[in-house]
């Protein structure tokens, strides 16, 4: 690859963006036909990360680096490695499935939503590249405001109330964020790279502080046990697209954030943490699972059952060991596709019946079987079954989360258990028994339909019968990983941390 | 290696076939592909079968399917004597239903839907019994579980139907719990998941102990203990049979093949597979008797007084997989494997005859409602009258043997052995008398139901007989494999299993043998005469016993209430704690209180402000003073 892959994947669909802002309004296919253009070649411009991809090695490839800020040591540098080269994938291919389903069902301001859409594509693609932190935070900032304006104007009718619910909640876990990349930026030789952050041991003391405000934007975004209850409500109040976006990759971001900062940068800090760290995962699995059960809203329901689907990741990631890591983040890409799914399936239905409420459902097996048939995949690979590619992630997790910790690993297995119960419910009340009489006469999926499910389902199968090519891309990278959160660290004590900090936010 | 691959993946292939053309092209063309298929499987099964017998053994990989450091587990088969005789059994019960359903479903407008069902379920079933490791069995383990509950629930659109099947699947995953961390168990203590690697290295256990919740418990207990839990689920042993009665609501041919002959004795087949693991633990051993043993009881109580046709076959299974589990618990898992192979012929042919007589009954159920099928429906009722001799246990018939050796090695397997061939004995006496009240019910005397139904009486077609009698040679015939040596016999079937299933010691002398023998022949005799009376001579007394003993009769016609325990043990309050406590309480009040606390009073501010800007990129605007504002309250809190 002679050209800079990483910046035309960031950048194509950002321009794109513009491109269509500048249309006219009036010319409704030309922006759905360019939207639906540029996802596609953004997504076969990804490709090669993938395919020419060296597993041999734990460092950065298709790295680029250019200054950008001189006077305060900022660089324009990009890079990925084994972990993140699957999330810029999957953001190239969840973006083409968004404005697939998006087709019909977006009709007020569809300039502006396509636009909205690419500039997230730009900026989560951004976010998982960027190998400066300030860049980083750049891209991690700029992602929010099109996603809360996905939310707050072509969502439910409270979309008002959870986009700013959602907004507030991550602005404030970020501006904790943004103190802790200052105070690592001083005590790093005043740079923000990250390569070189990874390689240096910062007193424990200031790791403790730096993880915990980390800890708040990351936690936050994925969401773990306490601070999730904004995903509920903007996955039910959101348009179908922003749920897909929102489930597939941004609750990753959260993840991917301890992946990238937390575990490398402050090995010592995560260690000491990780057992408060699998307690709020356990917790999350179970009380994710549990309050599914009570569930009367499709969206609603699939929104918790991320959280302990995301309870599974955080615990795989803080069990600190190859199996846990590797489930993790397989589960990660895993649920970006599963819940993807279910959330494009949910939106699908959606637009036939106008309803969320799952009592205005029954017997859709009879009126949609294709329809039925694929939904009965996602499901299948949401509980976890042997042959989907939900198995072998939350398998590696517990086996990884039972290895750091009996009784989290035991616990945390009860999920699925639990799991089976309310999925299987759900799609018991909405697909089987007699015909509700609001299901009738809706037709079944049309072909735009189910070439927008096809590549998930296609994923589905693949990572559940031959998970290796996934997990040989990131081994070694884990592996890196793995070694670097488990160093021994300096373990010296310096005071004064907080009077470093306080003197950073004057 | 590529015949092997063929015995699996020729079902899958119709699977897929008919799964994705079915509805629009194939429709009621699906049984050709389906029995093709299952037929190539059969004939492949009896090859390897032969192959076996010549000494052949093979344990091979074909593709490594999850690999994460030091875990690697693949896709791969072994195939031992234990693997080619339970190859036999799936393929060649699976294809008799097949046959059979052709018949049964004609005209379903599921039609190539269940037979697409059915060709998945004999690829997971074959992968299963092939598994050269723990992860590929648990695979096969979860994809029959998956089949079954497609199949249960295949009439989708009644509520009862679609309920079983999902407890089913959901009851299973209890069992799959503690399976699954017996599986990471293992790795965690042997570093691999392959049989080879855990039969080899399972004796550098012996003696170690792991401290759980404060207690020392042994290692390969615990092992053996959470393996058990899987089989438990699946093979319907108490606390996890609650499934196996409710499955009946799918089409009969599926209680057939799945519910009695082939899924169901999974758990049997694990335990068989894991006697190098089991029989290095006492108490695991000891559990898995008396949990046997007892079920075994419990469900042949149950049986005794229920009307529903297929309910009793049902009770009658989860009775009898006890036995097997009884077997493997003294030691005798060539016996309990034994009994298994010889159960899959029988009471698939009772599965298959009840099924005939709902064909012709409209789907009659209630055996109160039946009466002197015999003449109508001659075929059915010779056959499912050897079914039921040879599930009695009556000389010369397939039951009798495996059931004799079950006994004979429990009365030899010690102070536990003792009590579980009591308590067998016991269970066979009650076995003869309620699979004859059915004979007598439903086939003798007059008939009892509407005039309507007597009007349609007829016997079913040859798709459906044809299959009936093939199965009756087995329910005769199946047991001659394993006739002892005492009796005659060269007890092929033991020295067969002996290289991978052993044989346990037996101290008694064969004047001992008779008479265990001739206790369990006595019972089986007296079962049926005791049947004849209550259900043909007198038949008033059935009527009086009940009034006489109503409390007895009330908690076994409502099987014990156990469903309704569990309803109000674990459904109910699991359904108040997200209803009343998690939605409401910590997610509605607590949490958001705490968490919302700020942005909510910043929140109820913006709606003010918003009522004097309206537009969304004020909003936005708005939102970034906020986070000046937090970012400000975060300055003067520091100082």
């Amino acid at each position: 690859m002679d050209y800079p892959i990483l910046s035309t994947v960031i950048f194509l669909p950002i321009l794109g963006a513009l491109l269509i802002f500048i249309m006219k309004r009036s010319s409704e296919a030309l922006i759905k036909w360019t939207a639906l253009a540029i996802s596609i070649i953004n997504f076969v411009l990804s490709v090669p990360l993938f395919t020419n991809f060296d597993k041999t090695t734990a460092a950065m490839q298709f790295t680029e680096k250019t200054q950008w800020i001189s006077a305060w040591n900022i660089n324009y540098s990009l890079g990925v490695d084994g972990i993140s080269v699957l999330f810029v994938l999957l953001s190239t291919l969840l973006t083409i499935l968004c404005v697939t389903v998006s087709w019909n069902s977006i009709k007020q301001k569809t300039k502006e939503f396509y636009a909205a859409l690419l500039l997230i594509e730009g900026s989560m693609i951004g976010v998982f590249c960027s190998t400066d932190l300030f860049l980083f935070y750049i891209f991690w900032e700029a992602m929010l405001i099109p996603m809360y304006l996905l939310i707050g104007i072509w969502g439910g009718p409270n979309r008002v109330y959870a986009a700013i619910k959602f907004f507030l909640y991550t602005l404030v876990g970020s501006v904790l964020m943004l103190v802790g990349i200052i105070v690592l930026y001083l005590n790093t030789g005043k740079s923000f790279d990250i390569l070189q952050m990874m390689a240096t041991n910062y007193p424990f003391n200031l790791q403790m502080i730096l993880f915990w405000a980390f800890f708040a934007a990351f936690a936050v975004k994925v969401p773990m046990f306490p601070v999730h209850t904004w995903l509920p409500d903007a996955h039910t109040e959101a348009p179908t697209a922003g749920s897909v976006i929102l489930a597939g990759i941004l609750i990753k971001m959260g993840a991917y954030g301890f992946l990238r900062f937390s575990m490398p940068i402050l090995p010592e800090a995560t260690r000491a943490m990780a057992p408060a760290m699998m307690v709020l995962s356990v917790i999350a699995i179970i009380y994710g699972a549990v309050i599914c059960l009570g569930q009367t809203d499709l969206k609603r329901l699939i929104a918790y059952s991320s959280v302990s689907h995301m309870g599974f990741v955080t615990l795989g990631i803080f069990a600190l060991n190859l199996q846990g890591l590797q489930g993790g983040i397989l589960q990660m890409i895993n649920h970006g596709i599963v819940t993807g799914g279910l959330f494009l399936c949910i939106g699908m239905v959606y637009d036939r019946t106008h309803t969320r409420k799952i009592v205005d459902y029954g017997g859709a097996a009879s009126v949609l079987p294709v329809y039925a048939a694929l939904f009965i995949v996602f499901t299948l690979a949401s509980i976890g079954l042997p042959g989907t590619n939900g198995f072998v992630g939350e398998f590696l997790i517990i086996l990884g989360g039972f290895s750091a910790s009996k009784i989290m690993g035991t616990l945390s297995a009860t999920g699925i258990i639990i799991g089976a119960a309310y999925m299987l419910w759900l799609y018991q009340r909405v697909f089987f028994m007699e015909t509700n009489p609001k299901m009738q006469g809706h037709t079944d999926i049309d072909l735009r339909e189910i070439l927008t499910l096809l590549p998930l389902i296609v994923l589905v199968f693949w990572i559940g019968v031959y998970p290796n090519t996934f997990l040989s891309i990131m081994d070694v990278s884990v592996q890196h990983l793995v070694a670097r959160v488990n160093s021994p660290g300096l373990q010296n004590i310096q005071p004064n941390v907080a009077q470093q900090i306080i003197e950073v936010i004057k | 290696m590529e015949q092997y691959i063929l015995i699996p993946l020729l079902p899958l292939a119709a699977f897929a076939i008919n799964i994705l053309f079915g509805k629009s092209i194939i429709k009621d063309k699906a049984h050709l592909l389906a029995i093709a298929a299952v037929l190539g499987s059969f004939a492949l099964s009896v090859m390897t079968f032969v192959e076996v017998m010549g000494g052949k053994v093979t344990n091979q990989d074909i593709y490594s399917w999850m690999v994460s450091g030091s875990f690697k587990a693949s896709i791969g088969f072994l195939i031992d004597q234990l693997t080619a005789i339970m190859l036999i059994v799936v393929t060649s019960i699976s294809l008799l239903v097949h046959i059979y359903s052709v018949g049964y479903m004609h005209g379903d407008k599921g039609y190539y839907r269940f037979f697409a069902y059915l060709s998945l379920f004999t690829f997971s079933m074959l992968m299963l019994v092939l598994a050269n490791n723990l992860l590929q069995l648990y695979f096969g383990w979860e994809a029959v579980g998956l089949c079954s509950y497609f199949l249960i629930g295949f009439w989708y659109e009644k509520k009862s139907a679609s309920d079983a099947g999902k407890k089913a699947f959901i009851v299973n995953r209890f069992g799959d719990f503690g399976f699954g961390l017996g599986v990471i168990m293992i790795f965690l203590t042997l570093g691999s998941i392959h049989y080879a690697d855990i039969f080899g290295n399972i004796g550098t256990l012996q003696g170690q102990t792991i401290t759980l919740l404060g207690y020392n418990v042994d290692l390969i207990t615990l092992i053996a203990l959470l393996l058990f839990c899987g089989a438990v689920g699946k093979s319907a042993q108490i606390p996890l049979h609650v499934w196996l009665p409710d499955a009946m609501e799918g089409p009969t041919p599926v209680s057939a093949l799945i519910h009695a002959a082939t899924m169901v004795t999974a758990g049997v087949f694990m335990v068989a597979r894991f006697n190098p693991v089991f029989s290095l633990s006492p108490v695991a051993m000891g559990v898995v008797a008396i949990t046997g043993a007892t079920t075994s009881l419990f469900a042949a109580t149950i049986a005794l007084v229920q009307n529903d046709i297929k309910r009793i076959i049902a009770y009658s299974t989860v009775s009898q997989l006890g036995y097997m589990f009884l077997a493997c618990g003294v030691g005798a898992y060539g016996a309990g494997v034994f009994h298994l192979f010889t159960h899959a012929y029988f009471k698939a042919l009772l599965f298959l005859g009840a099924g005939s007589v709902m064909h012709a009954m409209s789907g009659e159920l209630d055996i109160q409602k039946m009466g002197g099928l015999k003449k109508y429906m001659p075929v059915t009722y010779w056959t499912f009258l050897i079914a039921s001799l040879s599930i009695a246990g009556i000389p010369g018939l397939a039951g009798f043997f495996s059931k004799d050796e079950i006994l004979w090695l429990a009365y030899n397997g010690g102070a536990v052995g003792r009590i579980v061939w009591a308590m067998g004995t016991l269970v066979a006496a009650l076995t003869a008398f309620y699979s004859f009240r059915i004979i007598f019910l439903a086939f003798h005397g007059k008939f009892r139901g509407t005039h309507e139904q007597e009007h349609h009486l007829h016997e079913s077609p040859a798709s459906m007989t044809v299959p009936l009698m093939l199965l009756a040679i087995g329910a005769v015939s199946a047991g001659w494999l394993g006739i002892s040596e005492t009796l005659g016999g060269g007890n092929f079937i033991g020295h067969f299993f002996h290289p991978v299933l052993g044989h346990p010691h037996v101290h008694a002398g064969p004047e001992e043998e008779w008479m265990v023998m001739g206790i369990s022949i006595a019972c089986a005799v007296g079962g049926i005469f005791v049947s004849w009376i209550f259900y043909s001579l007198k038949p008033d007394i059935p009527k009086k016993l009940a009034a006489a003993y109503k409390g007895v009769h009330t908690v076994l016609w409502n099987k014990y209430y156990v469903d309704e325990l569990y309803d109000s043990i674990i459904v109910r309050p699991a359904m108040w704690l997200s209803e009343s406590i998690l939605m409401p309480v910590t997610d509605g009040t607590i949490i958001e209180g705490i968490v919302n606390g700020v942005p909510k009073m910043i929140a109820g501010f913006g709606e003010r402000l918003r009522k004097l800007q309206s537009g969304y990129v004020q909003h936005y605007a708005l939102s970034m003073a906020i986070g000046l504002l937090i970012l400000f309250s975060l300055v003067l809190m520091f100082k």
